[in-house]
This record gives C-alpha cells, structure tokens and sequence, in this order.
C-alpha cells in the first residue's frame, strides 16, 4: 500500500505530466501581468505604441497643413499635404512627357495586373508564360512609342516608378536564366567551366552593387568597339543583371544540392544524358524549392535599384528626391518626401513578403514532410 | 569499338572526349572575350589620350578629406587619401558590425518574447527597416540630423565644451602621443588576457568541480595592464578644447553628420537583418532541449546561456557572416551622403585624374580582398562552434 508522501508525489507528477492549457481570461492576463517584470514591460510597450501613434496621428492629421501651398507648409510643424498633390505625378513618372502620362500609367497597371494575376493559384498555368511575353512587350511599345502613332519618348525621359519596376523586373527575368546557367556550371564536373563559374559569382559577390553600377557607367563604354554607345538606362540595367545572376546563381545551388543523389542516379539509369536529366528530373526540383528564396531576393533587388541614384538613373527614390530640391519647396517637405517613398516602397516589399510566406506554406508537398526525407 | 576511330566525328560520342572538348571551348570563349575588351579599351584610351598605370598614385591629391582617421593634408598623395578613404570605411563596418549585433541580438531574443506586447513591437520594428530600402533610410536619417539641429552659430552645449549642431557632434579631444598608442595597446591587451584567465578557470572548474567566483581574477586580468601601462609611460592629457568661431566650430574631435547617419542607417537596417536570424536559430533548438534544462534545475536564463545559446550559434553563425559581409559591403553607400569612404574617395580620384579603370580596380580589388578575408574568419569561427560529430 503507497503511503500519503508516495500518493502525493504521484499526484504531483500526474499533475505536471497533464498538458497545461492556457485558460479564459486569466491566462491572457497572465501572459501581459505575469510577473512584475512582465507588467512592466506591458506598461512600457503601451506607452511606446501610444507615443507613437499620437505623434503619428497628430503630425498626419491634426497638425497637417491640407491646403494652400509652399508659404502655408514653412511655418506648419505637421505633414504638408499639398505638396503631394503638386508633386506626386512628378514623383511616379519623372520627367515622362506630361501630356503622355497615361502611357506609363497604363504600362504599370498592365504590369501589377499582369503580377496579380500570376500571383493567384488558380491561374496557374502554361498560358501565364504568354502572358508574360506580351505584357513586357506591350509595356516596352508603350513607354518607348514610334508605333501606332504615339510619339518616341527616349528613356533620357524615362522615370519613376515605372523605371525603378523595370530596373528590377528585367533585371530579375534576364538574371534568372543566367543565374540557373551559372548554377549548373558551378555544380559541373568538368573543373574548367567550374573555376570560370566560381570566379565570376565570388567576384560579383564580394563587391558592392555601387561599384559595379560604376564599371558600367563608366568602363562599360569603354569596353565597346567604335560607333557603339550604350544607353546610359542599358548600361546600369546590364549591372543589376549580373549582380542578380550571381545572387541567384548561388540560391538555385542551394536548390540543385537539396535534390536527393538518388534521383541523378535514377536519372542516369534510366539512361537520361546530363541535359535531359537536368532539364527534365534535376532543375524542376531544384527550381521549386528556391521560389520562397528567390521571391525575397527580388524584395532585395527591388530595394536595391535605388541605387542607380548614385550613377545619375531618375529612378523611384531620385524623382522623390529631385522633388524636395524643386526650387519652390525646398527644404519646406523633406520629411513628407522621404515618408510617402518609405511607404510606397514598403506597401510592395511587404505584399510580396507575405506573398512568399504563403507560397511556402502552399508549395510544401507531403512528402516533404515524410519521416526519412 | 573499331568505327569509334574510323572517323573523327564519332569521338564526340566519346563522353571524355566531350567533356574535353566543352571546357577548351569555354576557357577559349573567355579569353576570346576578354582580349577583345582588352583591345577595345587599350585602342579607345589611346584615341582618349588618357593616360594609364598607377603612376597618379604618387602624386598629390589636393583635396580636403572631411573625416580622416589618419594623418592627412590636402597635398598628401593619392595613394594616402585612398588609405584614408580604407581606413574610413573599416572605420564605420566595424561600428554598425558591432552595433546591429547588439540592437539585433536584443529585438531577435524580444521576438520570441512571452509577452504579445514586446514581440508585436518587435516584428514592427524588423517590418519597418526590412520593407524600405537602405538608401531611403540613409537620406532619411541625414536630412533629419541636418534639419533638426540648429547650424553651428547657435550650436547646443549639452555639457561645457560639448557641441551638438548639424555640423556634428564636438567634444574635447586628448592630443595623441606615442605613449597614447602605448596604453591602447595595454587594454588590447588586458581584454585578451581576461579571455585567457576566463578559460583557464573555466578548464579548472571543469576539472575539480569546485564552483569558485571567477570574476576578480577576469577584473584584474582586465584592469592590469592598462593601470601598468598608465604607470609606466605616463601619458600627457594635453586637451584639445574645441573653440567656438563665427561660422564653424574648430577644434577637438568631431563626429561628422554623414558618419552618425551612416552608422544610423546601417546598423539598423542590419540589426533587422540579425533579429530574424538570431529569432530563426533559437527556434532552431527544439523543445526538448529547454524542457531537459528544466529538468536539470537550470533558470531561464542559465539555459538560455548554456544549453540553447551554444547550439543556436551553430545555425546563427553562417547567415551572420553574410550578414557582416553585406553591411561592409553596403557602407559603399556613404558616397550618396557624403561619408568620405574608400569609394567616394575613388571617386574624386578618378574625376581628378581621368583614370577611371585603375580607380574600380583599386576599390574592388580592395573590397574583394576584404570580403575575403571577413569570410575566412567568419568560417574559422564557424568551425569552431559547429557541431563536431565523430
């Protein structure tokens, strides 16, 4: 027969063996009061938010000069909203001819449309790949015009937004094939086309985007036989293509070293040469594990593009700042500037954030999870 | 087979023969494609009358370095004020390194938090630097500093011979000797032998099993040698105090703008980075492991020092090494505010100079050096943590 101390220690463990379930009220108020430490730090992180979100609310709308123009916002303290609405076309489309604004305008709508519709599972499909022949070929006829009667507008005029979504787009869509190429070469056997592959992507990577913005603005033209100037918008587009090849070269490695061996041997039994077994077992594979990487490299490039500021590109963030140095508002809404183009920006790399996040969750098969895998 | 060298053509079925074949073709393209360039470039820098070589190196510079971190005049050479330009961009790295691991190892560990209130501000904060470009932030923080200080006419003295005004941050500064450099040497010193006392009684512990306070032998071995140093050499405080003039402040030491906004921008943005990765690898050990701790009758702050902690580090570390690699490699934005660092230095060089090949040449050459040299220790660190299976 167990005696009482034996019952009460089984009790015990039977008690700190039974799941603990967080219960009603008490437990929420538990996990914000807790401990003392833990009150206070509730206390603390209520009075940040507060501070924040008044201050926010106050320089936004209470404070806010809503009307009238650059006189009214000098001696305001809260945000200046007329200047947005002088500049804002200014900022999304640059120095884009102002009668033919509704030429970019329609170009970024058949764009984010075009992404949108990509974006959701159930249109999914082969003919996604026409559309996405035809879109960046209608946006191309669409900003540089000399068909169908819409005037030429060279990409000296190009601007903005649409130029800051191009930058990263082609660069993404050129960078990937080069990337998978470069990829495959690193993984080859044949140690010639590996050193040239390890070389290129090392190199590429150990430097910094301003430095190789700057080879091409300024050794690219150089490097050009006589007669051949290169666009100055080409030119820098041609360094974020490289810049992205090398990044992805290295993400879609990571996918070609996640494929089991099992499957190149499976592949080579079944008599499959390197390229029908890379194009047909390998890279399907490999490319569908990196998508949640990639889509976060290209949040990177879209960041990233900023950067032609510096070689003199109107991109997105230029237009912005060649807004507050407009001689009529300077130094009167250097803050509003530079917030609406933080919000911008980060309305787009946060949807495709999250956009990734749901991928993941969606692209994992079952037997990703299967116990030996 | 005997037709295999009937004809030459049949070779290429010859898989060795192929692979052979695949990489001359590939070494020949390559260098096909650069004595092309090659050519290219010599011919047009001819046409250009541009001169070449790094014989520009030896002459001077003739221009003002706003922040220098070295000795240097205006008619110091080229080759000076790109060691100045070098010396300001490890300056900074380090800085916002050191800085983004602190800010992110906290707002990682404050993700994790218990309490809704500390994780939710947490991730705002992550959201909030990850979704906006550095470059926006970088403009964002200067224009701030510039507009929100008063210029240096009506600079703030938060403390006598203190000035905060958009021109920077002036405080008083010692005059440099050698016997100066002597006594940084001795705390360099006394932090390294504080490691050594720390292992060394870590060893003893381990092998006695005895629990004994080890911290006064850390403080002494922390302490000694600079107060050694401090005695011996008996450094001069000659103060260098900052005077106040009509237009500028001279004198003493001065924390420039573009470097605050920098080190802002850059450490911040990184330490969202690091929070994410610090967050990733302490979820990375699994539940057992803190249940197991418990069971010992460790507190929660012993298993988050000796059970999680050592074997987070094994996820945290390789992400953290790109992590460093892309702050250092980011602080080649400076050029956009105006932090003299080595690519705005390179930059004015090549202006000066016309030499624009030899100027990339030089900065890529010594950021890919850099970058290197980062990795490796980062990998030697790496295998040090990593999990040694026998």
């Amino acid at each position: 027969m167990a005696t009482v101390a034996e019952m009460d220690t089984l009790n015990l463990a039977r008690e700190a063996m039974a799941p603990r379930r967080p219960r009603g009220v008490s437990a929420s108020f538990k996990r914000f009061f807790g401990t003392p430490l833990n009150a206070l730090i509730t206390l603390a992180c209520l009075w940040l938010i507060y501070r924040l979100v008044t201050s926010a609310w106050g320089w936004l709308v209470t404070r806010a000069i809503v009307e009238g123009g650059p006189q009214a916002c000098k001696g305001g303290s809260g945000a200046c909203w007329p200047f947005l609405g002088a500049k804002l076309r200014f900022m999304i489309f640059g120095f884009y001819p102002y009668a033919e604004h509704w030429r970019p305008a329609l170009a970024l709508a058949l764009f984010l449309g075009a992404i949108i519709l990509s974006m959701m599972p159930r249109f999914w499909g082969r003919w996604l790949v026409w559309l996405w022949i035809a879109v960046p070929l209608a946006c191309g006829v669409l900003m540089y015009g000399g068909v169908l009667g819409l005037p030429v507008v060279t990409t000296t005029n190009w601007g903005g937004l649409p130029l800051s979504f191009m930058l990263s787009f082609v660069g993404l869509a050129l960078g990937f094939p080069l990337g998978v190429v470069l990829a495959l070469a690193r993984s080859s056997k044949l140690p010639a086309i590996q050193v040239i592959a390890i070389i290129f992507i090392e190199v590429i990577r150990g430097v910094p985007l301003v430095s190789i913005l700057f080879m091409a603005s300024v050794m690219l033209p150089l490097f050009m036989p006589d007669g051949v100037t290169v666009d100055k918008l080409l030119r820098a587009q041609v360094a974020i293509i490289i810049f992205a090849g090398a990044y992805i070269a290295e993400t879609v490695r990571g996918g070609l070293q996640a494929v089991p061996k099992g499957q190149h041997e499976a592949a080579a039994a079944l008599g499959l040469g390197y390229w029908l077994s890379m194009r047909k077992i390998i890279l399907p594979q490999a490319l569908k594990i990196v998508i949640p990487p990639l889509v976060n490299i290209f949040i990177g490039f879209f960041q990233d593009t900023t950067l032609v500021t510096i070689i003199g590109l109107l991109d997105f963030l230029d237009t912005v700042r060649a807004s507050l140095r407009d001689p009529e508002w300077q130094g009167i809404a250097v803050i509003e500037g530079y917030v609406f183009a933080a919000v911008v920006y980060a309305v787009f790399s946060y949807s495709i954030g999250s956009y990734s996040r749901f991928l993941e969750r969606r692209l994992k098969t079952d037997h990703d999870r299967s116990p030996g895998h | 087979m005997a037709s295999s060298t009937s004809s030459p053509l049949r070779l290429l079925y010859d898989v060795r023969v192929r692979a052979v074949l695949y990489q001359v073709v590939a070494v020949a393209l390559v260098i096909g494609i650069g004595l092309y360039l090659f050519g290219n470039v010599s011919r047009k820098l001819a046409e250009q009358n541009i001169a070449t070589g790094f014989a520009y190196l030896d002459r001077p510079a003739g221009f003002v370095i706003s922040q220098s971190f070295i000795a240097y005049e205006s008619s110091d050479t080229y080759a000076r004020a790109l060691l100045v330009g070098i010396f300001n961009t490890i300056w900074v790295s380090v800085f916002a390194v050191t800085l983004s691991t602190i800010l992110g190892l906290i707002v990682g560990i404050a993700r994790l938090s218990r309490n809704p209130m500390l994780s939710l501000l947490a991730l705002l904060y992550v959201e909030a630097l990850r979704n906006v470009p550095l470059l926006l932030y970088l403009f964002l923080w200067y224009a701030l500093i510039v507009a929100v200080f008063p210029p240096a006419r009506e600079a703030w003295q938060p403390l006598p011979d203190v000035y905060l005004s958009n021109g920077g941050l002036i405080v008083p500064s010692l005059r440099w000797s050698q016997a100066h450099s002597g006594v940084l040497l001795a705390v360099l010193a006394g932090i390294i032998l504080a490691f050594v006392v720390a292992g060394m009684l870590r060893r003893r512990r381990v092998a006695t099993g005895r629990d004994q306070a080890a911290w006064p032998f850390v403080l002494l071995a922390l302490l000694a040698p600079p107060l050694l140093a401090m005695l011996l050499l008996q450094p001069d405080l000659v103060v260098n105090w900052p005077q106040k003039g009509r237009f500028r402040i001279t004198g003493g030491v001065q924390v420039t703008p573009e470097f605050t906004a920098l080190l802002m921008g850059l450490s911040l943005s990184a330490s969202a980075g690091i929070a994410e990765i610090v967050r990733a690898g302490i979820l990375s050990v699994g539940r057992g492991q803190w249940e197991a701790a418990r069971a010992v009758g460790l507190r929660d702050r012993q298993t988050m020092r000796l059970v999680v902690l050592p074997q987070a580090l094994r996820v945290i570390v390789p992400p953290l090494t790109s992590s460093y690699l892309s702050t250092f490699k980011n602080s080649s934005l400076a050029i956009a505010i105006g932090y003299p660092d080595l690519v705005m230095v390179s930059n004015t060089t090549m202006n000066q100079t016309g030499q624009a090949i030899e100027g990339i040449a030089i900065f890529m050459l010594v950021y890919l050096g850099m970058s290197i040299t980062i990795s490796l220790f980062m990998n030697w660190y790496n295998a040090r943590v990593a999990l040694v299976e026998r």
